[in-house]
């Protein structure tokens, strides 16, 4: 069994590396891989190949990699909170939540001083700032409410106020702002820059390192809150420690790329089934290779056409069949 | 040497000042390497009591010390290293074989990263082996029977290596045979690991045969003792008070009421004395030293007046036609 989970280990870094450098050479000029290896050993670089791997390719790569495994471990930790295989970050109204912060900024960019919006970073800040206050007021709900699918209900309906809010401020805008604002819901990886890496990168992996760290709780946790309690885990500090994991991965990720859906759902059932065990210690690992490996695929899959299409619209042709296979599997 | 003792404690629920007391003043002491059984009739707080007991829920006032240390200023972890639980609750978790479930067990020793050192892996390979689950150490969860579930559970209990362990109705949903056996399993592992474990249940007859001591609660309190010395003072008949049945001290069931009319006397072998005792309450006879009516219990049958009768259903419409006849 240990070997068996090594050699899974193994391929699935080997895919991960491979769909990684398959993303860089990819799009609408092919890069060889010569040209990326000697571009990144600082060897005969050419001046505009160089400029796409490095300023464009790369970032997006890498990002692909932090929100295939950043929105994969959030789904994880929130099926093992509320012990709901349907579970997921967007239950909690987290994307809602930025989408709301996003909106506000686009449709009424009017008002906001013109050098802010332009920037970018007014997106950025008010997709954090949306989805942080809507994770504070389920984390704020979760005090109360001690029951998980209580909790879970209650997050929706959070997300479904944003998403009516956002629905309104849409009949106020013009034209030219839902259409930015449509876009931005479609999810793009190429947004991020260096400049916004230097932002996405450590909130990613502080959200990741916190997820490691809960590991062993999420594992008492499979138990049920009850007995989890008897085994000595603190549940509501656990359950704040989760919540506030989560929404750095989920809601970092969606400011900086738009909502990626059922990433969040699928990509820890794909592990589940691989790996063949209920331990987020080996769940979190493969959670991360299988999603970044998945959101890479996508990636690659959606750079074919020549028209880049929308990342948001590939991972749902992908996840959506695997949930309704999970529906059809627990009948 | 009492491992567990409450002081003076009141359990009962408290939402928004209004207080839904359920007993008070409780004193009770649980032992080291005894199997205590918590019975009594639906209401009279036997899980309140539990949950109180296991720090789950706050006590209204008193305390419960364990090894003379407070438990409501015991960490979470503390705790968790004093007393294992089994809960009514199921668990379901998809992938985990027993070998994972009783690992968990082991969650309150192990340090954050959770692993499995050498002498973990033989705690938790005993603990499988004590509940005879040795074959089915690698089976997914989901595969197990409802016993071999409770069992599993059982295990992990025993894998977090507690001074106590603590079941809400571990019988529960079992067959007669499994609820049986997993008492049988608790009474000997109590002795035999030196833990206290209190369960509570409503098996009668088996609490009453696998307790060392029994803790019965009624509306008026809760009676502590050995099984028998219960039965001899009429606790249970106080405990389970009701007009329709009573607690039969003579063979530890509770016996219905039937409204018995008609008297018979009877004698005779003892075995075959109980049986027909029992059908003859069921159609309402009285046994009364000396009356008219005189049936001696013989090896082959009954006999009434020097008739021999093969069976009880047609001593039973032997007695009626001449009952009828005298009335």
């Amino acid at each position: 069994m240990k070997s068996r989970n090594f050699i899974l280990f193994i391929s699935l870094s080997l895919l991960a590396l491979g769909l990684f450098l398959a993303d860089l050479a990819w799009g609408s000029i092919h890069i060889s891989l010569r040209e990326i290896i000697s571009v990144f050993f600082g060897k005969g670089t050419d001046g505009i190949n160089s400029e796409i791997l490095l300023n464009f390719r790369l970032p997006k790569a890498i990002t692909a990699v932090l929100a295939g495994a950043s929105l994969s471990v959030a789904g994880l930790m929130m099926q093992t909170l509320f012990r709901n295989s349907l579970a997921d970050p967007y239950i909690l109204g987290v994307s809602s939540g930025a989408s709301l912060g996003v909106a506000l900024v686009m449709m009424a960019a009017s008002i906001l001083p013109v050098a802010f919006v332009s920037s970018g970073w007014a997106l950025i800040v008010a997709a954090i700032i949306g989805a942080s206050v809507v994770l504070a007021l389920v984390v704020g709900v979760s005090f109360r409410v001690h029951n998980a699918v209580s909790l879970l209900i209650v997050g929706l309906m959070f997300g479904t106020i944003a998403g009516s809010i956002v629905s309104v401020l849409q009949n106020f805008s013009n034209p030219d702002a839902i259409k930015l604002f449509v876009m931005w819901t479609f999810g793009s990886l190429s947004a991020v820059t260096w400049t916004y890496m230097q932002v996405l990168l450590p909130v990613a992996l502080l959200g990741l390192g916190m997820a490691f760290f809960l590991q062993k709780r999420l594992d008492g946790l499979l138990l049920g809150e009850n007995y989890a309690r008897g085994l000595g885990v603190s549940i509501v500090r656990t359950r704040f420690l989760i919540v506030i994991a989560t929404g750095l991965l989920a809601g970092g990720i969606t400011a900086f790329t738009g909502p990626i859906a059922f990433v969040g759902v699928a990509i820890p059932h794909i592990a589940r089934g691989l790996f063949r065990t209920s331990s987020h210690k080996v769940l979190m690992p493969a959670t991360v290779l299988c999603g970044a490996s998945l959101i890479l695929f996508c990636d690659i899959i959606s750079q074919i056409p020549t028209y880049t299409l929308p990342i948001n619209t590939i991972s749902a042709l992908f996840g959506a069949p695997i949930i309704i296979w999970i529906i059809l599997k627990k009948r | 040497m009492s491992i567990l003792a409450t002081h003076n404690l009141a359990i009962g629920y408290s939402k928004k000042g209004i207080t839904d007391t359920v007993q008070t003043a409780l004193n009770l002491q649980l032992k080291a390497g005894e199997l205590v059984c918590l019975i009594g009739p639906n209401g009279s707080g036997k899980s309140t009591l539990l949950r109180t007991l296991t720090g789950l829920q706050k006590p209204l006032s008193g305390n419960t010390s364990i090894d003379g240390k407070e438990i409501s200023k015991l960490k979470q972890r503390e705790k968790a290293l004093l007393i294992a639980l089994v809960l009514t609750e199921r668990v379901d978790i998809e992938n985990a074989t027993v070998y994972n479930l009783v690992s968990l067990g082991r969650h309150p020793h192990s340090n954050w990263w959770g692993d499995i050192t050498k002498n973990e892996g033989v705690i938790i390979r005993e603990a499988i082996e004590m509940v005879h689950l040795e074959h089915k150490m690698h089976h997914n969860i989901n595969e197990l029977s409802d016993g071999e579930r409770q069992r599993a559970m059982i295990a992990k209990a025993l894998a977090q290596d507690t001074p106590i362990i603590m079941l809400d109705e571990p019988t529960a949903h079992l067959d007669l045979p499994n609820r049986v056996e997993i008492m049988l399993l608790l009474h000997r592992l109590a002795h035999k690991t030196d833990k206290a474990i209190l369960l509570s249940t409503h098996e009668l007859d088996l609490a009453l045969q696998a307790a060392d001591r029994i803790w019965l609660m009624s509306k008026e309190g809760v009676e502590c003792g050995v099984p028998e010395d219960l039965v001899f003072d009429g606790s249970f008949n106080r405990a389970f008070e009701s007009k329709s049945y009573f607690f039969n001290a003579s063979n530890g069931n509770f016996s219905m009421n039937y409204p018995m009319t008609r008297k018979v006397w009877i004698s005779g072998d003892k075995t075959r004395m109980y049986w027909t005792l029992r059908a003859l309450a069921r159609a309402g006879y009285v046994v009364v030293q000396d009356a008219d009516v005189h049936i001696s219990v013989t090896e082959n049958g009954w006999e009434i007046d020097n008739d021999l009768i093969p069976t009880i259903e047609q001593l039973l419409e032997k007695l009626s036609t001449i009952t009828e006849s005298t009335f």
